[in-house]
């Protein structure tokens, strides 16, 4: 099912006496989503992205603007009848019923002729707990469920009814960090073989990063950038994406443009071509770093750190906007942890501009 | 192990100014009371018996004003437990469902648990005697629907019991609608919202998630309901005075203090026995509240 969102935006009044005016949660969002494919919705905590969620699942009623599913207009229609299936952050798996009493719950609640017969219930609440491998569990109550295996029952409990959307909460925030990947790439498997187009939120963009077909990037509410996650990694729409994205963090100096000449401080770092002179900011991704003996970039050198297959090298320049540069370089190259400079020559292809007062990303082109 | 024994000690320490004035005041005096049961003609003043035996339970269970009390008291928990707590949930339920001026209502809704028992037993009382001067308030409404004038205080049994168990269930209707909207308030909103995305009726979503969720406070308001109007003695002289056989209104708890101290008082040995009796219902019934509960639980 293909998903159209038309300029869709969110108002929400104010709670009280003293916090008066409007406050909009999401602001004029429209997007394509293709049918069959997995989007993350990726942004801090407050940027708007569970208020979508919300409006396409129809808890939240748009304040403007359309959704479709396929060619129906849904904008009015209330959540039960939109045909989707929710996953919530905490999962909300009804405690006092068993597994397989809660994967039914959805179809028992279907009256007149789209009422199955109880044993064809039975059975389809087998195929959804086949899908999420917890057929041993049926009759265990949730609380006796590690949460790896409550996520499951409640992706279960949302596929039972063959959804024609599958909306995820945070979905592998309650998870510990192992459990996390394991779990992401089950979301990612369930997803190819149902085919259902879903859509998940999360603020841990390696997630996002690591199993979407698309990510949308948001920030109070304003949608940044849409693209597939290389892209957006490798060209982000300005500096808020460009930080956002990417572990370790983006690394970023104050530079200027002089005379076709990149500097960062008063290190000539590389030369380009087509951007008149002015102030920028610079980012350079963590792999885009080369020690070199006589590499441009001249840096304190704050420590090393060996995480076996990369060295992570940290320093310090004095046009750094963070207190720590962090380089990621491989294991091949030494650097000497005594010394107290260190030099790098940077990768241009890993090296990001940005109007200083903008913040919007230049193209450049390296000579 | 030293230090484990040591430890344990200081626990029972910590525990035994607790257990001191437990054992003083609730443990003693209830072995008293049983032994009392036992003794025949005893006499608090001589502190004198003529024989042990069964006699007082056998006077007790012989003694019409005594069924007349465990009728009443029977009667009063029947009607008042299931119908309060019923209509506490219902009232519970509108208020956790509105949204302006809930905490106001909640507020009005307490009110009468911070009221005075005789107090308010004596604004029942102009409510519904019938005087001289007088007809009362609540036949007056009875009247305009056409209906003829009845004596609630003082006139037929069955309006008595009316007058009792609706100032019963209006007397603890507050602390179980404000144990209900708390628990009300306590179930995670993301319950409902799932409920809601998979179509859920609202009666469905009452009994299969809502009430469950809640039962544990429910049960306890059952479980207490039972123990309270069991107990219930102030409520009626309230009502009726301190004359409570002759009202036909008296109490299991009631009949224990008239033999006490009443004007036919005096009788220790009978009013423990009648003590006793009323123990012993009442651990039964909680009994078979907590095993009926418990298999709730299981299911």
């Amino acid at each position: 099912m293909k998903i159209i969102l038309e300029n869709l935006t969110k108002r929400f009044p104010g709670r009280d006496r003293k916090h008066q005016g409007e406050v909009t949660a999401v602001k004029d969002f429209s997007f394509e989503i293709p049918d069959g494919s997995l989007v993350g919705l990726l942004g801090p905590s407050g940027c708007g992205k569970s208020t979508t969620l919300n409006l396409i699942s129809g808890l939240e009623m748009p304040t403007e603007g359309r959704i479709l599913f396929g060619e129906d207009d849904v904008t009015g229609l209330p959540a039960e009848k939109r045909g989707i299936g929710l996953v919530f952050q905490n999962y909300a798996l009804y405690p006092h019923l068993t597994v397989r009493q809660n994967i039914m719950f959805p179809l028992e609640n279907r009256r007149g002729k789209d009422r199955l017969s109880k044993a064809d219930m039975q059975k389809k609440a087998r195929e959804a707990a086949r899908m999420v491998q917890i057929e041993d569990l049926m009759d265990r109550k949730p609380g006796q469920l590690s949460g790896g295996q409550q996520q499951r029952v409640a992706i279960a409990r949302a596929l039972v009814k063959m959804p024609k959307v599958l909306l995820l909460d945070e979905p592998l925030s309650n998870l510990d960090a192992r459990l996390r990947l394991q779990t992401r790439e089950e979301i990612r498997r369930i997803q190819r073989e149902t085919g259902i187009t879903t859509i998940f939120v999360t603020h841990d963009q390696e997630e996002a990063m690591s199993i979407s077909d698309l990510i949308v990037v948001m920030k109070e509410g304003v949608v940044q950038q849409i693209g597939k996650p290389q892209d957006v990694y490798d060209s982000p729409a300005n500096l808020f994406v460009a930080k956002f994205l990417g572990t370790p963090p983006i690394n970023l100096f104050y530079g200027q443009i002089r005379g076709q000449k990149l500097f960062i401080g008063e290190d000539a770092v590389f030369t380009l071509r087509g951007i008149p002179d002015q102030e920028v900011s610079v980012g350079v991704r963590p792999e885009g770093f080369q020690v070199c003996e006589d590499g441009p970039l001249c840096c304190d050198l704050k420590g090393v750190e060996v995480m076996g297959r990369d060295i992570s090298v940290l320093g310090w320049h004095k046009a750094s906007l963070n207190p720590t540069i962090r380089a990621m370089i491989s294991g091949g190259q030494a650097v000497q942890a005594d010394r107290a400079l260190v030099r790098f020559s940077l990768n241009p292809a890993k090296v990001l501009l940005f109007h200083r007062d903008t913040e919007e990303r230049i193209d450049f082109e390296v000579v | 192990m030293k230090s484990k024994k040591n430890h344990s000690l200081k626990g029972w320490l910590y525990l035994l100014p607790a257990l001191l004035f437990l054992a003083a005041f609730l443990v003693y005096p209830l072995i008293d009371v049983f032994i009392y049961s036992f003794e025949e003609g005893y006499h608090s003043a001589s502190q004198t018996y003529f024989g042990v035996g069964t006699y007082n339970y056998s006077y007790v269970l012989h003694d019409p004003y005594f069924l007349q009390a465990v009728k009443n008291t029977f009667l009063l928990v029947i009607i008042t437990v299931p119908l309060s707590t019923g209509i506490a949930l219902f009232l519970s339920v509108c208020l956790h469902s509105i949204k302006r001026l809930r905490s106001v209502f909640q507020t009005i809704y307490f009110l009468p648990y911070v009221t005075n028992t005789l107090a308010v037993g004596l604004v029942f009382m102009l409510l519904f005697q019938k005087t001289a001067y007088t007809d009362g308030f609540i036949n007056l409404i009875i009247h305009w629907f056409g209906g003829p004038s009845v004596d609630f205080i003082e006139g037929p049994y069955w309006a008595k019991l009316f007058v009792l168990c609706f100032y019963t269930i209006w007397v603890v209707m507050p602390f179980k609608i404000l144990i209900l909207t708390s628990a009300l308030a306590s179930v995670n909103d993301d319950y409902y919202k799932a409920a809601r995305v998979d179509g859920t009726s609202g009666l469905r979503t009452f009994m299969r998630i809502t009430l469950p969720m809640i039962w544990p406070m429910v049960f306890y308001l059952i479980v207490t309901g039972f123990i309270g109007a069991f107990k219930a003695y102030s409520d009626v002289v309230a009502l009726f005075g301190t004359d409570l056989n002759a009202a036909e209104m008296n109490t299991i708890v009631g009949y224990v203090y008239d033999m006490l101290y009443g004007d036919s008082g005096g009788y220790p040995s009978y009013a423990s026995a009648a003590a006793v009796i009323l123990f012993v219902i009442v651990l039964t019934i909680t009994c078979a509240n907590l095993l009926a509960g418990r298999r709730q639980a299981d299911d």
